[in-house]
């Protein structure tokens, strides 16, 4: 039994007369990997701003647990159990610990389990001792993953990753992807990744849609969408033959 | 007697004051860090706050005190100083506060003086924190009071810095505290003696007056120690940009 | 009337109304009334208890003077104050500028007695309310200071305004004051006696006090008119020479000191400037007057106006 956890109902977006998106609808599975899948400027980035209430959508709804978010007060309720990771690493300037322990000082978690979820949440993305640490002397691939553990300290019950193997070496690459997979199974947390790294959504996706040119051309399986996609343009972009 | 003899004696003589903390040369660096230290901080608790609210608020107006503070920057102090003594005088509006000569009218002048300059380059710091940082904040979890403390504390040294330049523009002003302060010093005022001492006289509406008696040892001593109270500023300011 | 002009400044040209002026300057009264308590929190530190540490007299009343550079600069006022300070109880806070400024300051009730030396000036000032009990304590005399070797020759001038003529026609170098003192006002007098108005490179205005004029004069080795106490001060410290003086008609330099009109001012501390006032004429204070600078310059900066009348 699959439960919807956001649900996105005819949205659309422009900037002045440029459509970004167009008539969107989407369903997010709670528990699932699902790959935002496109080119650059597809307007994947744009999608998850909106998704995170950054952005206000020209058009369309949004449904949280089948709730429509409508008031300041739910999308604030909703963002405490939401985390986004930019693609570029944003570091605080101060320790890998309070960079870390951000979202549970905001949640008014007491001192003794936030150093606990800490030194978990470091252990996961292989920081671990690091804590001291000043934020900035970290490596682009560190702070990459000290930003996921502050994405994750907390346990959100949904992560949105925008393109978050930008920039990195194979080791961080593969050391993130790990880290993607491993909280999603331990932490039962959804995941939606935008990407445009073919390869990567092979490896580590359940449910893949693909944005081109601001219109999700299609939602699918992993296995389907690669093996039998049902649209022209779907095809020429995964075999690569995608004339821009 | 030769310039390098009138200087060399000059300088052994301004020696010879600091050294022996000669009280009249003592009372005068007094009331310089007094006015100035107490307008700096009055500044600082108007032009900090001020600059979170042109950064964080939008309201009617607000480019326009945006401007405001932009030419406040550069405002003429000797313009300052009429406007405010013409103020005070007995015979203007705000005669009746008593004000006028008065180590208050001295601070109120470069509390003018200071709060744009503070607002200024505060509000540079904060615009210079990077947007993404403070998204950060709200895809953790927080709201607009922790983005505003998340931004004091990225924007801190650039703050600190802020509040050092003002103290230091303080420091060497004279155009201002010497129309409106009046440059009083009890009877018996003179370097080496030391029997009267400052009220509204400071290092620099001194330098002013002893060069006008052509008192060029006191002035030179007095010249010594203004230059050493900015340059400990300047070095405490770039102490700080370095830590940034 | 003055502050009739702001409030007319206020209402016009800032188009407020009287009810938000109102609030406005409620508004500033309160921040005046904060900055005050807290500069008066930092002033009770103990700094500036050496004083009043050994006596439990109460504490010193105080008189602002304003009044002219050549007072203070020479160092009279140190002297000539202490002894009343010391007998009445009372710090005297000298304000030092020029008298155009010194007189603007009582004017403007910021000043309780001033001491000056410009008497056109000042019986202006008398007759429009400013100040009263305008009382004549002492003179010297201007002085015609110069480079040694007299090049436009001075010193065999009729008076001081052939003096000034001959420095024009030779073109030599002549530096001014230029500002609101008394001794510019007696320079532009004599200039005017003389038929002459000074221009030209030669003609030099520095905005600046006596003893700057005198070190300019001296760097361009120029003529300038000085007052013979600034000018005594600071001897020691030039080349130039006292060139001309003792004209009676022109450089005579007379010193008033008077009390800001009570009546327009009321808060203005006028018992304690008629007592500053008497103080100066009395013959304690003549005395000093008469003997200042004979230790230090040989001879006297300022004639005291009573007791040499008595002589």
């Amino acid at each position: 039994m699959v439960e919807d956890l956001f649900r996105i109902e005819n949205l659309s977006m422009s900037f002045g007369d440029k459509k970004i998106l167009k008539n969107i609808n989407l369903v997010i599975h709670r528990g699932e990997i699902f790959a935002l899948m496109g080119p650059s400027g597809a307007g994947k980035t744009t999608l998850l701003r909106i998704l995170n209430f950054f952005e206000k959508p020209a058009g369309g709804d949004l449904f949280f647990e089948g709730t429509r978010l409508s008031h300041v007060r739910e999308i604030n309720t909703v963002r405490q159990r939401m985390s986004l990771l930019f693609q570029t690493p944003t570091v605080f300037n101060t320790s890998v610990f309070n960079n870390v322990a951000y979202g549970l000082k905001v949640r008014k978690m007491d001192r003794t389990a936030i150093e606990k979820k800490v030194k978990d949440a470091l252990t996961i993305v292989g920081l671990q001792g690091k804590e001291r640490q000043k934020a900035r002397t970290l490596s682009g691939g560190e702070a990459q993953r000290m930003a996921f553990a502050r994405a994750i300290v907390y346990d959100p019950e949904i992560l949105f990753l925008d393109e978050p193997t930008t920039n990195l070496d194979p080791a961080n690459v593969a050391k993130i992807e790990e880290i993607i997979m491993q909280v999603c199974d331990e932490k039962t947390t959804t995941i939606v990744l935008a990407t445009h790294n073919i390869p990567q959504v092979k490896r580590i996706a359940n449910r893949v849609g693909l944005l081109l040119n601001g219109e999700l051309i299609e939602v699918s399986s992993k296995d389907q969408i690669f093996n039998s996609p049902s649209d022209a343009r779907a095809s020429a972009f995964i075999k690569g033959d995608m004339v821009y | 007697m030769n310039g390098a003899e009138f200087l060399y004696g000059g300088a052994v003589k301004a020696f010879e004051l600091i050294i022996n903390l000669d009280p009249y040369v003592m009372s005068i660096t007094g009331v310089s860090i007094k006015v100035s230290g107490t307008a700096t901080i009055l500044a600082a608790l108007t032009a900090i706050p001020l600059a979170f609210a042109l950064s964080f608020l939008n309201f009617r107006g607000k480019q326009g005190l945006i401007t405001l503070v932009n030419t406040g920057m550069g405002l003429p102090p000797v313009f300052v100083g009429l406007f405010i003594y013409v103020m005070l005088v007995p015979a203007g509006p705000l005669g009746f506060l008593k004000m006028i000569l008065t180590q208050e009218a001295m601070i109120l002048a470069q509390y003018i003086l200071v709060t744009p300059i503070i607002a200024g380059i505060s509000l540079a710091a904060i615009k210079a924190v990077p947007g993404p940082i403070i998204e950060t904040v709200y895809t953790l979890g927080g709201r607009e009071k922790d983005a505003v403390i998340t931004t004091l504390k990225e924007a801190k040294f650039g703050i600190i810095t802020a509040i050092l330049a003002g103290l230091g523009r303080a420091l060497a002003e004279v155009g201002a505290i010497l129309i409106v302060g009046g440059n009083i010093a009890e009877t018996g005022s003179i370097a080496g003696i030391g029997e009267g001492l400052s009220r509204t006289r400071t290092l620099t509406t001194a330098i002013v007056s002893e060069t006008s008696k052509w008192d060029i040892s006191t002035a030179l001593a007095l010249g010594i120690i203004l230059i050493s109270l900015n340059l400990s500023v300047n070095l405490l300011a770039n102490f700080f940009r370095g830590r940034d | 009337m003055i502050s009739g002009i702001f409030e007319t400044f206020i209402n016009n040209v800032l188009c407020l109304n009287e009810h938000k002026v109102e609030n406005i300057l409620t508004k500033i009264i309160f921040f005046s009334i904060l900055i005050s308590l807290i500069a008066g929190c930092v002033q009770n530190t103990p700094s500036g208890d050496l004083t009043s540490m050994t006596k439990t007299a109460p504490p010193p009343q105080e008189l602002v003077l304003a009044t002219t550079t050549s007072t203070c600069d020479t160092g009279l006022l140190d002297v000539l104050n202490k002894k009343f300070e010391e007998t009445n109880n009372v710090k005297i806070l000298t304000v030092c500028e020029g008298t155009g400024k010194a007189i603007a300051t009582g004017e403007l009730g910021a000043a309780d007695v001033v001491m000056v030396h410009a008497v056109q000036a000042e019986l202006i000032a008398v007759a429009n309310g400013s100040f009263i009990n305008r009382t004549y304590m002492m003179y010297n005399y201007f002085v015609i200071i110069g480079p040694e070797n007299d090049p436009a020759g001075i010193k065999t001038a009729k008076n001081a305004s052939d003096a000034f003529s001959k420095i024009a026609a030779r073109q030599s170098q002549f530096i001014s004051r230029g500002d609101e003192s008394g001794t510019y006002k007696m320079e532009k007098s004599i200039w005017k006696a003389a038929n002459i108005t000074p221009a030209g490179t030669w003609y030099q205005s520095v905005g600046k006090g006596m003893g700057e004029t005198i070190v300019t004069a001296n760097i361009k080795e120029g003529y300038t008119l000085s007052d013979r106490g600034t000018y005594l001060s600071m001897k020691d410290k030039t080349d130039l020479r006292i060139l001309f003086e003792a004209d009676q008609t022109y450089l005579f330099n007379p010193y008033h000191v008077m009390a800001v009109n009570p009546a327009k001012f009321q808060n203005v501390k006028y018992d304690l400037a008629i007592r500053y006032i008497n103080y100066t004429t009395s013959q304690q204070a003549q005395d000093i007057i008469r003997d200042f600078g004979r230790d230090k310059y040989g001879e006297a900066l300022f004639t005291p106006a009573i007791i040499n009348e008595r002589r």
